[in-house]
């Protein structure tokens, strides 16, 4: 079997549109979390996100494909056209049929969602937009970028919550073992409208603290909950044979091992143990004909609540058994919020380009580690030769998914 | 690809006309439509004021009063579904016989929470009067509406599935593709048994209104019953529908030691793009007739080997079309011969759900050597010209069947289930 590997990354991040600006603002540890813009969030127990400034739309599409999509659809087409062109990738010169496209989805088109219910009970239902039926659901993504690139492989939308940018690529990684050769995966999310923010706190895991700095605190004392982001990151993912074939000669990496299990514990209250996530992390490793010692580095999920952290903190050390205060463990969504499916995708960039520079960014955020943790928490970048990574996801309800990238491809 | 290859062994369905597999298959092979005017909501503003809805009662499906108090209808829905497919299949998940770890969940929706979505705005918003909407009157369960994940979540925690478990999204294709992943996991290796299926309910006025303004949806208000009209020259749009079906797929080796009663075998999945346009379809069918014949191969079967074809016919003008030319470029001549029908005629097209209950009807056609019949088919459109099985069941034995979707975003499924011992 052929491997799997990643030859363009397009990112859209509180701190960066492009995968340069994203990289060095997280290598420079600023922090994106910043009081809600977007609209007055006052009358809520969550006040602050990662948000993208300036993000526009007519900056990546045309007005016409403006109207009749939500931003979180901007911004994968955004991340999609960043990702093609940093892989080199020409979906129209090859067989049409030869690209899919694979993306997670936390929420879909909120936003847009939100505008048009709200034309239904206020106006009526010929207040509605045209473009609803196509503009809300969590397929909307998919769609409109094998529309826009012309790509007729085998597609797919995979929805488990904060764990769907790495589902996406399992999926993915399915499709090209089946012999399609490429597929564009990962997934963007744009949550920051008003009755998707009332959804969210819903859930009980949010911060509710004003302060950024006092807010998303990953493996922190002073964890108290997530502040929510917007934005994600697309991969373009070939077998790497057919990669080598078109003349590639720049590699990010090979998905070297993915798995995912469920905790199938309770709809809302997290596990009372880690064993399905240090189950998936074992798996994962295994799939990648590896063991745990050969693990440089671990994208943690920091979910940024006590319990979770504490939970993931618990699978690090079963898997890693005495070596696990020795591997560095980083989560560096500290700085930019919880981006749901996207952010798991984006940690996955974040891997690879660890990988490329021998650099790690630090954990977001993180002041003072809880004592006991006892992990080897990145705190400053730190320059280390990073040749394969662990990634780390969760998605609320109990899922769990890992992925092993490998620099050296097998 | 591996030699591992799946089979299934349970069904379950919550669909309009009656609840439970025995009483949807009772419905669609006598011809029947549950198709009516909407009566969830007053409907007199919307064009289209027909659907097909089930009449779905919660408690009664075996659901405590605190999963339904959190849960929306369509995770209503695909809790009793799978309760009734687990049953079905034999599988003791509470005895240590099956091993958990390797026991997944893949499950398909379309709009999932949509409408607790809207009624929860309803009131959040007081009626739709404030954008900045008050957070103080979210109910707790708001998070799990948010994210249709949720679903699959609950399904997990019901049967104690620890192995890979996700909410499939594909639009209208979901409820294929959902099958279809569950195909993969256990080819791959990732499963033994997966809990999958699909369920929506859609029925809801936002849902009406958004296919209102795209004309895709019928408005023959004055005739209800026999509003959904597939390949019909009268044909005027599709019947939104409600519910859902979920299937026990299993690795054919893990359902043979047990003993476990086996419907068919999946023989084979594949889904495309059509990368024209969201909600368009060319009247060629290029894409469509791809997957199929994708399918094909990978059973190693000859287009004239498949015995039935469970269309997505939806109604619409243009899917109809679309389909028909499907099945000749990737049938040849064996699409004029192959019986061809759509269940929509009779419980409506419940968007992603709508694949999976078509795949249960299709296990249960196998099961029993019966094709569904197109209610409503009357007056034959010269763009469609197969046989699609009008109005009355027709016995046969069913060797092969395929059953396809297409949807919004551009998507085309297919999927080959065979008779046990059928499959290559």
């Amino acid at each position: 079997m052929s491997a799997i590997v990643v030859t363009g990354v397009g990112v859209v991040a509180p701190s960066g549109v492009g995968a340069d600006a994203y990289w060095k603002s997280t290598l420079d540890g600023e922090l994106h979390v910043r009081p809600i813009e977007a609209f007055d969030a006052s009358g809520y127990d969550t006040t602050i996100a990662g948000q993208v400034p300036d993000f526009r739309s007519e900056d990546y599409l045309d007005d016409r494909l403006a109207v009749q999509t939500d931003r979180w659809t901007w911004m994968a087409l955004a991340a999609t056209e960043f990702a093609l062109a940093d892989a080199g990738y020409d979906v129209t010169a090859r067989d049409r049929y030869h690209t899919g496209v694979a993306f997670g989805s936390g929420s879909g088109g909120v936003e847009f969602g939100q505008r048009e219910i709200q034309a239904l009970w206020a106006q009526g239902r010929r207040a509605v937009s045209a473009y609803q039926s196509i503009a809300w659901f969590y397929a909307a993504n998919t769609g409109q970028v094998s529309i826009k690139h012309g790509t007729k492989g085998p597609s797919s939308v995979v929805v488990t919550d904060g764990a769907g940018g790495l589902d996406s690529v399992g999926y993915a990684r399915r499709v090209i073992r089946r012999g399609t050769p490429a597929v564009l995966a990962g997934g963007t999310e744009a949550p920051l409208c008003p009755y998707s923010l009332a959804c969210q706190s819903a859930n009980g895991r949010m911060t509710t603290s004003p302060d950024p700095r006092h807010g998303y605190k990953p493996f922190d004392v002073d964890a108290n909950g997530y502040a929510p982001g917007e934005g994600g990151a697309v991969m373009v993912l070939e077998d790497a044979g057919e990669a080598k074939r078109r003349g590639v000669n720049r590699v990010y990496a090979e998905i070297a091992g993915y798995a995912a299990t469920h905790d199938a514990y309770h709809h809302h209250r997290p596990s009372g143990d880690c064993t399905q996530l240090t189950r998936c992390m074992r798996k994962a490793i295994a799939d990648a004909g590896l063991s745990p010692e050969d693990i440089d580095l671990v994208l943690a999920d920091g979910a940024g609540t006590s319990d979770l952290d504490a939970l993931e903190v618990s699978a690090i050390k079963e898997t890693f058994g005495s070596r696990a205060g020795k591997v560095p463990v980083t989560a560096p969504q500290g700085f930019i919020g919880r981006l749901c499916a996207g952010g798991s995708a984006l940690n996955l960039v974040v891997g690879m380009l660890a990988m490329r520079d021998g650099v790690v960014p630090a954990v977001g955020n993180l002041a003072e580690p809880v004592p006991g943790y006892g992990l080897d928490f990145v705190r400053q970048p730190r320059r280390m030769p990073v040749n394969v990574v662990l990634v780390n996801a969760r998605g609320y309800g109990g899922f769990n998914s890992s992925i092993v990238l490998r620099k050296e491809i097998s | 690809m591996s030699g591992r290859s799946s089979v299934v062994t349970g069904v379950g369905v919550v669909a309009p006309g009656g609840i439970g597999r025995k009483e949807f298959w009772q419905l669609i092979t006598s011809g029947r439509t549950a198709t009516r005017r909407i009566s969830f909501f007053d409907p007199d503003q919307f064009r289209s004021q027909v659907a097909a809805e089930c009449d779905f009662d919660p408690l009664a499906g075996g659901l405590t009063r605190q999963e339904i108090g959190r849960s929306d209808r369509f995770t209503q829905f695909a809790l009793v579904a799978a309760s009734e497919a687990v049953a079905d299949s034999g599988l003791e998940l509470d005895k240590e016989s099956v091993d958990h770890d390797r026991l997944a969940v893949a499950m398909g929706s379309a709009v999932g929470a949509t409408t607790r979505l809207e009624d929860e705005y309803k009131v959040l918003s007081d009626g739709g009067r404030d954008w900045l909407v008050d957070p103080r009157y979210a109910s707790r369960f708001l998070y799990e509406a948010l994210v249709p994940s949720s679903m699959a979540a609950e399904v997990a925690a019901r049967f104690g599935a620890h192995g890979p478990a996700a909410v499939i999204s594909t639009g209208c294709t979901s409820g294929i593709d959902a099958v279809g992943y569950a195909h993969q996991l256990i080819e791959d290796g990732d499963a033994d048994v997966v809990i999958a299926g699909a369920t929506d309910a859609p029925i809801s006025p936002i849902t009406m209104a958004c296919f209102d303004a795209i004309k895709a949806t019928s408005a023959r208000n004055s005739d209800p019953e026999h509003a959904s009209r597939p390949f019909d020259a009268s044909r005027d749009g599709f019947v939104m529908g409600e519910g859902g079906a979920v299937l026990v797929v299993e690795e054919a080796g893990h359902a043979r030691r047990r003993g476990a009663h086996v419907y068919c075998e999946i023989a084979g999945f594949a889904n495309r793009c059509n990368a024209f346009h969201m909600t368009g379809l060319r009247p060629d069918g290029v894409e469509m007739a791809e997957a199929i014949k994708d399918t094909l191969r990978q059973a190693k079967m000859s287009p004239e080997e498949v015995s039935y074809v469970n269309a997505h016919g939806s109604g619409t003008k243009q899917n109809d079309v679309h389909e028909t030319a499907a099945f000749k470029r990737s049938l040849g001549e064996h699409a004029y011969r192959v019986p061809v029908s759509s269940i929509k005629s009779m419980v409506g097209h419940s968007l992603g759900a709508i694949g999976s209950i078509e795949l249960a009807a299709c296990a249960l056609a196998i099961e029993f050597g019966v094709v569904p019949p197109t209610a409503n088919y009357e007056q034959p459109d010269p763009l469609c010209d197969l046989d699609y099985v009008p109005k009355t069941a027709r016995e046969a034995p069913l060797d092969v069947v395929l059953s396809v979707g297409s949807g919004f975003g551009g998507f085309q499924s297919a999927i080959l289930l065979a008779k046990p011992g059928r499959a290559a």
